[in-house]
C-alpha cells in the first residue's frame, strides 16, 4: 500500500506541485497558441503527454550510458525522433486535428517542458518513475490546457467542445490572443489557491 | 562520446525511416481522400474518379488544378481548386464550377486566418451559403464594400474579399478551359 501511495505521489507531485503551466509557467506557446477551443487544447495537452511519457522513459533507460557533456544533445534527438514519429501518425490517424494544430506539434521539440523533465527527473530516477513523471506532468498540462481552451471558447464562441450553446456572438477578444493572456493569469490564481493546502502539506 | 552519440542517432533515424516508409502510403491515400471528400461537397453527383483527372491550368502566371467531374459520361461539374491569400495566409479553395457557369459549391481546404473573425469561413454559415448557386452573369462576385452583392464576414472584411477572389480565380479558370474547347472545335487551336 505505501509502494502503490508512494508512486500515486509521483502522478500528484507532477500534476499539481510541478504542474507546468499552473506553478511553473513553462511552454507558454503552445498554451497561450493552440487553446482557442477546448478540443484543441486537450488535443495539444494529450500530444505533449505522448511524447513527454516516452521520452521520459527512454531517457532514464539510457541516461546511464550517455557521458554528461552530450547528454543534451543525445536528448534533443531522442526528442526529435519522437515528434516525428508522433507527426507521421496524426497525418494518417487524424489528419484534420493535425492541420488544426499545425505548427505546435513540431514545436513539442524545443517545448522547455519536455527537456526540462527530462533533465531534472529523468536522468535521475528509474524507468518506472519517470513514466509515472510524465504522466503526471503530462495529465497536468493537458488539464491546464483543456481548461484553459473550455474557458476560452466559452466566453468567446458561446460553446462548449464545439457545441453551440447559443446562437449569438461571444465576446470575440477571448479567442484573440488578450483573452488568453487573460484568462490564463485567473485560472493560475484559481489552481494555486486551491492547490495551496495540499501543496503546503 | 562520440560513441554513444553515433549510437543514439542510428537507432533514432532507423526507427524514423521506419516509421516513415510504413506511414508513406497511408498519408498518401488520406491526402486523396480529403481532394475527393472536398470534389465531392462542391459538384453535382459523378460516378467518374475526378482526382486522377485532373488538368493544369495556367491563368494570369498561377497554376490552378481542375478536377472534371462526370455522370454517365457526361461532365456535371468543374471542381477547380483556387487560392487567393487572405489576412493570416494563402486561402486554399475548391471552387465547384456547373458547365452553364454558375456556382455550385465552395469548399475550403485550408487556410490560416483569425480564429473567431475571418475563420469563420470554415464552419459553414451564411456566408459560405450564399454562394450556393450564385450566377456570376446576375451578381457581381465582389463584396458589398467595393460595391458587388457578396455579404462579408463582419469585421473580416480582407477574408471576404480573399474568398470572393479566389471564387473569381476559379471563374476565370473555367473561363479558360471553355475557350480552349470552343476554339479548339472550331479548329483553331488558340492558348
Amino acid at each position: 500500500m505505501d509502494r502503490f501511495n508512494n508512486k500515486l505521489g509521483i502522478v500528484r507531485r507532477g500534476m499539481i506541485n510541478n504542474n507546468p503551466t499552473f506553478m511553473l509557467i513553462l511552454g507558454m506557446c503552445p498554451t497561450l497558441g493552440t487553446t482557442t477551443s477546448a478540443i484543441n487544447g486537450l488535443c495539444m495537452g494529450l500530444a505533449t503527454m505522448f511524447v513527454l511519457i516516452l521520452s521520459n522513459t527512454i531517457i532514464s533507460a539510457v541516461a546511464k550510458f550517455i557521458p554528461d557533456k552530450v547528454r543534451i544533445p543525445c536528448y534533443i534527438v531522442i526528442i526529435a525522433s519522437l515528434v516525428s514519429v508522433l507527426q507521421l501518425l496524426m497525418q494518417v490517424y487524424v489528419p484534420a486535428l493535425y492541420k488544426t494544430l499545425g505548427i505546435y506539434i513540431p514545436l513539442i521539440v524545443v517545448n522547455c517542458i519536455i527537456l526540462g523533465r527530462a533533465e531534472a527527473y529523468a536522468k535521475s530516477h528509474s524507468v518506472g518513475d519517470s513514466a509515472l513523471d510524465g504522466l503526471g506532468v503530462g495529465l497536468g498540462f493537458t488539464l491546464a490546457l483543456t481548461v484553459l481552451g473550455m474557458v476560452r471558447e466559452l466566453l468567446g464562441n458561446l460553446s462548449f467542445f464545439g457545441l453551440k450553446l447559443a446562437h449569438a456572438d461571444g465576446m470575440l477578444a477571448f479567442v484573440l490572443a488578450p483573452g488568453a493572456f487573460l484568462v490564463l493569469a485567473y485560472l493560475i490564481v484559481i489552481f494555486r489557491k486551491l492547490t495551496a493546502k495540499i501543496i503546503n502539506k | 562520446m562520440v560513441l554513444s552519440l553515433t549510437v543514439v542517432c542510428l537507432v533514432c533515424s532507423t526507427i524514423l525511416g521506419f516509421v516513415y516508409k510504413s506511414t508513406a502510403e497511408p498519408i498518401r491515400k488520406a491526402e486523396i481522400a480529403k481532394t475527393n471528400a472536398s470534389i465531392g461537397e462542391v459538384v453535382p453527383a459523378f460516378d467518374n474518379t475526378p482526382s486522377e483527372e485532373d488538368t493544369v491550368v495556367t491563368v494570369g502566371g498561377n497554376s490552378y488544378s481542375v478536377f472534371i467531374a462526370k455522370n454517365g459520361g457526361d461532365i456535371v461539374g468543374y471542381a477547380i481548386k483556387s487560392h487567393s491569400t487572405g489576412f493570416g495566409g494563402v486561402i486554399n479553395l475548391m471552387v465547384g464550377v456547373t458547365p452553364d457557369r454558375m456556382i455550385y459549391n465552395t469548399s475550403v481546404i485550408s487556410m490560416s486566418e483569425t480564429p473567431g473573425l475571418g475563420a469563420r469561413i470554415v464552419p459553414y454559415g451564411k456566408f459560405n451559403a450564399q454562394f450556393k448557386g450564385w450566377d456570376p452573369d446576375k451578381k457581381v462576385l465582389k463584396v458589398k464594400k467595393d460595391g458587388g452583392d457578396v455579404d462579408a464576414i463582419t469585421a473580416a472584411t480582407i477574408t471576404s474579399r480573399a474568398f470572393t477572389a479566389a471564387i473569381n480565380n476559379a471563374l476565370a479558370v473555367f473561363d479558360r478551359i471553355k475557350n480552349v474547347k470552343t476554339d479548339m472545335s472550331n479548329g483553331q487551336v488558340q492558348q
